[in-house]
């Protein structure tokens, strides 16, 4: 049998991504939407605990300039089991901080895959496509799909009583991206 | 045409999921695939298992023994690499099968209302009456299930 021309993809141009992980699945993110990556005891005493139960994978919020970022706990976005998180993604324009197990390395990907029509529900926020890396599947995820406006919005009205130390926006990150 | 009549002598696959044999249409089948490693990634489609690299694609897996049979396929399994029109292109995903597949010629006769939506005609061959398969009812993520009732004439793009 002869096969169908190749399912279309992403234009070839390389992509510089980190390999994170999150509850021992490994997930790659583009470097380009990440602003800052911070150890988790950095921001010990400058976030703010969130009670949205509506929102469990939101449970604290930092300050940023005039706005709350959002700290999203990235297994339990995914629906996997919590682990204990070590660094916290920065990401860039966004209200979102994420909260991932670790680092696996950066790299390069050439080709992103759009995520096959079988999958029907919130992974196609979750992801923008999946990519090949050593002979591995690696999802990539979209950064604006952590969390809706709608969701924002909720955090913002949860939060808006409570003072939030400021986080030093231009201190020194831990690793700037 | 009503669902009455004959269609006329028909490509399909016949395939076997545990004791059971089903049929898809010819046109609908690119490859058969030995097992191969299934990559697993967070997801909220629980008919998936994980997807398979085939040829620098990407491709869901999705057992559809449970829903035909009431088991899930537990020996050595084969995949059978079917293909789903999409509005897009086509759209792969890969069945686990009990074993080898065959291909043959069989006249169909289309499925009736009262039929389950998974069949999309009838077929007989070597005294048994098999279920010729309609994938999007069977499968997530299918743009319209309802147009796929019966086989589509053959794609130029998958040619067996």
């Amino acid at each position: 049998m002869r096969l169908a021309t190749p399912q279309k993809s992403q234009p070839v141009r390389a992509e510089q991504i980190i390999l994170f992980r999150a509850s021992s699945q490994v997930f790659a993110i583009s470097s380009a939407s990440v602003q800052e990556v911070r150890s988790v005891d950095s921001l010990a005493g400058a976030a703010v605990e969130v009670n949205e139960s509506s929102l469990l994978k939101v449970r604290h919020a930092i300050q940023r300039g005039d706005r709350n970022l959002y700290v999203v706990n990235a297994p339990m976005h995914f629906g996997l089991r919590p682990t204990p998180a070590a660094l916290i993604f920065l990401l860039r324009k966004s209200r979102v901080a994420l909260l991932v197990d670790g680092i696996e390395k950066m790299t390069t990907m050439t080709r992103l895959q759009a995520l096959p029509g079988a999958f029907c529900h919130e992974e196609r926020v979750w992801y923008r496509g999946v990519t090949v890396l050593d002979q591995n599947v690696v999802p990539v995820v979209n950064p604006s799909g952590f969390l809706t406006s709608e969701e924002i919005a909720l955090l913002d009205a949860v939060t808006s009583h409570k003072n939030l130390p400021q986080t030093g926006a231009s201190t020194q990150p831990e690793l700037p991206v | 045409m009503t669902w009455t009549d004959q269609l006329d002598t028909c490509s399909c696959v016949l395939l076997r999921l545990g004791e059971r044999r089903f049929a898809l249409a010819a046109h609908q089948v690119a490859e058969l695939a030995a097992p191969s490693r299934v990559f697993r990634f967070a997801h909220r489609t629980p008919e998936i298992d994980g997807v398979i690299l085939r040829r620098g694609r990407i491709v869901p897996v999705c057992d559809i023994a449970e829903q035909l049979t009431g088991r899930k396929l537990t020996q050595r399994r084969f995949y059978l690499i079917a293909t789903r029109r999409q509005q897009d292109g086509l759209d792969w995903i890969a069945l686990p099968v009990s074993g080898e597949c065959e291909l043959i010629q069989a006249d169909l006769t289309p499925a009736s209302p009262s039929d389950s939506p998974h069949v999309s005609a009838w077929l007989s061959h070597q005294g048994e009456v098999i279920e010729v398969l309609n994938l999007y009812a069977l499968t997530p993520g299918s743009p319209d299930p309802g147009n796929a009732r019966l086989p589509q004439p053959a794609l130029p793009e998958v040619r067996a």
